[in-house]
């Protein structure tokens, strides 16, 4: 395991009771939490990627450090022969995931990236119904993506630094846009882009565009993490077609058919919504949601499969990154000019922070 | 415990079924009125146990339990702990370790917040954890809490990493400082079971979800009525009408018709749906 924080650590519980899957080790620079957990479950800590990447014998790797990390990392991993589950966004630089993804084909090693969004239920049933052609002909798509991530100025960790992969754009909307690329496919271009800050110093708060695809279909995202009315985050994706239009989010997912379709026999006219109890399947372990343990138990099943090409490859993942990549170009707000980065707080020394003022 | 307990995701927008619901929820109970009147009903239906989050509203139904005892004088409420949005929000914002800090005592009681100190920084995970159920708990203050729970996110995430330690450190916390037993939640039973054995905490008091369609009973339904039928542990149902895709009367009829549970928790919004799932609980359990 690389990286233990909010996600890390999630991860590593899920990890740890698969049947199928021993933890060798955990690394992160943190001492502290490493510490913490080697205490109280004898787990074996690394400070240092290469060392632990040398000493211990390992089939696979989970990384879930900030984002600026991920390329070297997965390069490392891949380079020792390693399968590589990574976490979302694959990498910021849309050339590292191409070479990557080469290194991986080449040694045939299985890939996967975080985006659980493809394992909820409610999402998988709206990409069925897209996928049927019930919807007639696809003409519009719409994501988005809303949470009380950043309410307030101040900002001390990696994701309010911009050149560390912080901001809504890779952090919150990359979800949105992934999900869009699963259920409608993947835009081939993006205009009047707008990235704006509400609160944030270095980075935006908001992700607003319209998506250009291939079949002349339009498509709008909107993305705010500045939003206290909702409790969690919340991800919604609707697509509009000839013959009706489906709508999702992580409960329910919402069908109108104008008429019935022979390729959706279980969908009447009219509405029908199914529902997460409905559409959920059961996993061996649960933590925050189905879709965080069903991922794992899909990449350690391509694991033993040797599955290169299932769902969530770096292949697939780095189609979200490439539309980040376009939204960036487009933008003219001016957010992502280059400034000093902002001092982190892992800078601080332990007793500065544990001491040290609020 | 009372065979009825009243939980509280209709309070706080939760919804496990649809966000749609859980939204117009939470605009109906914006107000501390619009929950008491609800609670108030659930009370004169007959169900004087609140199992509720330690969300920061709570403090404000407990300031209203306090300044009305002789209208409740039986009410009791069992804390679930810890409201977790509120340390994953503070997570995302400051990093793990400053979250940390940030919710450990600093109200000037320089006992509690030297030992909060010399705890983080001797990674003292009983030290930790005792300050923030303490912290936790302050809401409750002067209200009558005879069980104490550890909400599903904390309990199945030690037991996903192997924590066991910490399960034994909140169960031995809340019995001597606070004379109340200890409760887990989880969507785990089986799992956890297993571990609290392994830790000699006999007899465990274990809410988890427990419903005809085996929604979030992670091992499966068959095992979980095995594990009711055979295993020594004092089941509380939650669930029961998993977030409404099952009809009230065959949801519980189902829970009444397993062996040993002990206490079914329900939330409702209005008096009519108390009235009516409490009198069909009543009902069939008495069969």
């Amino acid at each position: 395991m690389v990286g233990i924080g909010k996600m890390g650590l999630s991860h590593h519980a899920i990890v740890n009771s698969h049947p199928h899957v021993k933890i060798a080790a955990a690394c992160d620079t943190t001492a502290y939490l490493t510490d913490v957990l080697g205490k109280y479950t004898g787990l074996k800590c690394y400070s240092d990627l290469d060392r632990m990447l040398s000493e211990e014998a390992l089939d696979a790797v989970v990384i879930s450090t900030p984002s600026r990390l991920h390329a070297s990392m997965v390069e490392k991993a891949l380079q020792r022969g390693l399968h590589v589950f990574c976490e979302k966004p694959f990498v910021l630089d849309v050339a590292d995931g191409e070479r990557l993804i080469a290194l991986a084909d080449s040694k045939g090693l299985v890939t996967q990236v975080g985006y659980h969004y493809r394992f909820v239920g409610a999402f998988r049933e709206a990409a069925r119904v897209v996928a049927s052609g019930a919807l007639g002909r696809v003409h519009h798509v719409r994501a988005e993506a809303y949470g009380p991530v950043v309410l307030r100025p101040k900002g001390g960790t990696w994701r309010s630094a911009k050149n560390e992969g912080g901001g809504a754009l890779y952090d919150y909307a990359c979800h949105a846009i992934d999900l869009v690329n699963f259920i409608a496919g993947a835009p081939k271009s993006v205009g009047g882009v707008a990235l704006r800050q509400t609160f944030s110093r270095d980075v935006e708060d908001e992700v607003y565009c319209s998506m250009y695809f291939g079949n002349g279909a339009t498509g709008q995202l909107a993305v705010n993490w500045s939003d206290e009315s909702f409790r969690k985050m919340s991800t919604k994706v609707t697509v509009w077609g000839t013959n009706g239009r489906v709508s999702a989010d992580r409960q329910e997912c919402q069908t109108y058919l104008r008429e019935a379709h022979p390729e959706l026999p279980d969908t009447p006219t009219g509405w029908s919504v199914r529902y997460t109890t409905d559409l959920t399947q059961e996993v061996w372990y649960y933590l925050r949601g189905e879709e965080y343990s069903a991922q794992i138990d899909y990449f350690v099943t391509s694991c033993e499969q040797r599955r290169t090409d299932g769902v969530n490859t770096f292949r697939s993942a780095l189609q979200a990154d490439r539309v980040v990549e376009q939204i960036l170009a487009e933008e003219h707000s001016g957010v992502r000019t280059v400034q000093a980065p902002v001092p982190l707080a892992a800078r601080q020394g332990l007793w500065a922070r544990l001491f040290g003022r609020a | 415990m009372d065979r009825v307990l009243f939980g509280d995701n209709q309070f706080f927008g939760v919804n496990h079924m649809s966000e749609e619901k859980a939204r117009a929820q939470s605009m109906r109970f914006q107000g501390l009125q619009a929950i008491i009147d609800v609670l108030d009903a659930a009370y004169q239906e007959g169900i004087r146990t609140f199992m509720c989050t330690t969300h920061d509203r709570v403090g404000e139904i407990c300031g209203y339990f306090r300044a009305h005892r002789d209208k409740y004088p039986d009410y009791r409420f069992y804390p679930c702990m810890p409201y977790a949005h509120k340390y994953a929000n503070a997570v995302t914002e400051h990093g793990m370790v400053d979250a940390l800090r940030r919710f450990l005592p600093d109200d000037g009681a320089l006992g509690a917040m030297l030992k909060g100190g010399v705890a983080l920084a001797n990674k003292d995970v009983r030290g930790i954890m005792q300050l923030l159920i303490d912290a936790e708990m302050k809401m409750f203050h002067g209200l009558s809490t005879p069980v104490i729970f550890v909400q599903n996110v904390i309990t199945d995430l030690l037991l996903g990493l192997g924590m066991k330690e910490a399960l034994k450190i909140f169960a031995d916390h809340v019995r001597d400082k606070y004379q109340a037993e200890p409760g887990f939640i989880t969507m785990n039973t089986p799992m956890l079971l297993d571990v609290l054995d392994e830790l000699k905490i006999d007899n465990p008091i274990v809410c988890s979800n427990i419903n005809k369609i085996g929604f979030r009973m992670c091992g499966g339904i068959d095992l979980y009525e095995k594990t009711i039928a055979t295993r020594r542990f004092r089941p509380v149902a939650m669930s029961v009408l998993a977030s409404g895709a099952i009809s009230p009367r065959e949801a519980i009829e189902y829970v009444c018709g397993q062996p040993q549970i002990e206490s079914i928790v329900f939330g409702a919004s209005s008096r009519t749906n108390i009235r009516q799932t409490k009198a069909l609980i009543d009902e069939l359990s008495a069969r």
